[in-house]
């Protein structure tokens, strides 16, 4: 193996608790959809890996 | 190798025979040897079902005339496969019977249900009830298979996963199903005419729903079960969204519960958890279902109290009766289960 390998790791996802895949290249702030529930989920830091859900915008959903 | 079952469709001219056709006609590898319609008898099936015109030569036969075949589907009013069985077994090796006839497996509980002593209560243990994804592994086996109800359908595969895992009081479920017109068959009655059907909101069982007996049948895991139903005709053609109030009996959180559903479904072709944080369709929508065999299945827990809403959704005519029985067919004899069933439906509809 001559190049290096990007490394993935696998987090919950906050809400629905789906497994999110974080690759090493990940940035503090990047915002990622999770797949299963659509909650849109922010990770606070890298070093170690921390997620939370991002701050959402205001409702403009009605009946 | 193609077009190697021979199948036939009795009863053919009402709303379920015509969803059937239309998806046998696309059905690589079956063949429809006849359908029947007392009514309409030698005219052609595109009278009836107009959206078939220019893809079929078929004509009406009569009910009396069915040659042997493969595989017949039974889209007869309630009461009429029992009363005729002797008839029909000997056509075919394996039936599909859309009508309520053979869903409950109990002679005690249709008597209740049905307000009347089965015809044939010999034959109940010999059907297993149509929906695959209680019942996968016994229909690939089977020889007759009773087509689930509609409603019994969106209600049933919005509270399996919860009934079967034990998290939720049994006796303590109240749900709501509304559904489209289609539901109520193509036989005009005074309730049906346009200017008294139009924009109503019918509440039209408000208890005493046949399907409760399906329902209770298929979400008993051995303890007492209780739920209490009502249906509502909407202003709408084809589709049913049950919305169903069930009880936690213990403290699980939201998370919890995704997992739960994830466990029974993530595997499942037509069963899809729709639950989203933003968007327009945020949960199961009927309308976008129309003429697809899926069943979209959403919950919210109430953060004020133990209970959780689950909305589920179908069309009535597909998942809820002839594309659920396409599904079984499939099953029986031994094609990809999503055969002829893979049409995605409309957006914007
Ligand atoms: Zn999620």
């Amino acid at each position: 193996m001559t190049t290096a390998q990007a490394t993935a790791t696998t987090f919950e996802c906050v809400v629905c608790g789906a497994p999110i895949e974080l690759g090493d290249d990940t940035l503090q702030g990047e915002l990622i959809d999770c797949g299963d529930c659509g909650t849109e989920l922010e990770v606070v830091s890298t070093q170690p890996f921390l997620i939370q859900e991002a701050p959402q915008e205001a409702e403009d959903w009605g009946q | 190798m193609s077009r190697e079952v021979r199948v036939a469709i009795a009863g053919g001219s009402g709303y379920t025979g015509g969803e059937l056709l239309r998806l046998l006609l696309f059905h690589p590898h079956v063949q429809v040897q006849q359908i029947t319609s007392e009514r309409f008898a030698g005219k052609p099936v595109t009278k009836v079902h107009p959206n078939l015109r220019k893809l079929t030569p078929l004509k009406f036969d009569k009910i009396g005339d069915l040659q042997p075949c493969d595989l017949l589907f039974l889209c007869l009013p309630h009461g009429e496969t029992a009363n005729r069985w002797d008839d029909f077994v000997r056509l075919a090796p394996k039936v599909i019977d859309l009508s309520a006839d053979f869903r409950l497996n109990d002679a005690a509980a249709y008597r209740h249900a049905y307000k009347k002593h089965h015809p044939r209560p010999d034959l109940l243990q010999r059907f297993v009830y149509g929906i695959p994804e209680l019942h996968r592994d016994e229909i690939r086996d089977a020889d007759y298979v009773a087509s689930a109800g509609c409603n019994a359908t969106a209600t049933i595969l919005g509270l399996y996963p919860l009934y079967r895992a034990g998290v939720v009081d049994p006796e303590r479920t109240v749900v709501e199903v509304k559904v489209g017109s289609s539901e109520a068959g193509n036989r005009a009655n005074e309730g049906s005419h346009h200017p008294e059907r139009s924009n109503c909101l019918r509440s039209f069982s408000p208890t005493g729903h046949r399907h409760v007996a399906e329902i209770t049948q298929e979400l008993s895991f051995g303890s007492k079960i209780q739920v209490h139903f009502s249906a509502t005709a909407v202003d709408m053609v084809r589709g049913a969204l049950a919305t169903s109030h069930v009880f936690l009996n213990q403290g699980l959180e939201e998370k919890d519960v995704w997992k739960i559903y994830r466990e029974h479904y993530a595997a499942e072709p037509f069963v899809r958890i729709v639950k989203e944080r933003d968007g327009i369709y945020r949960y199961p929508e009927p309308k976008l279902l129309a003429g697809t065999n899926f069943c979209d299945v959403g919950f919210e827990r109430d953060p004020a109290s133990d209970r959780v809403v689950v909305i589920s959704a179908i069309d009535n005519l597909m998942k809820g009766s002839a594309g659920q029985a396409v599904q079984a067919l499939n099953l029986m004899c031994g094609f990809e289960e999503r055969t002829a069933l893979e049409f995605p439906g409309l957006h914007p509809v």
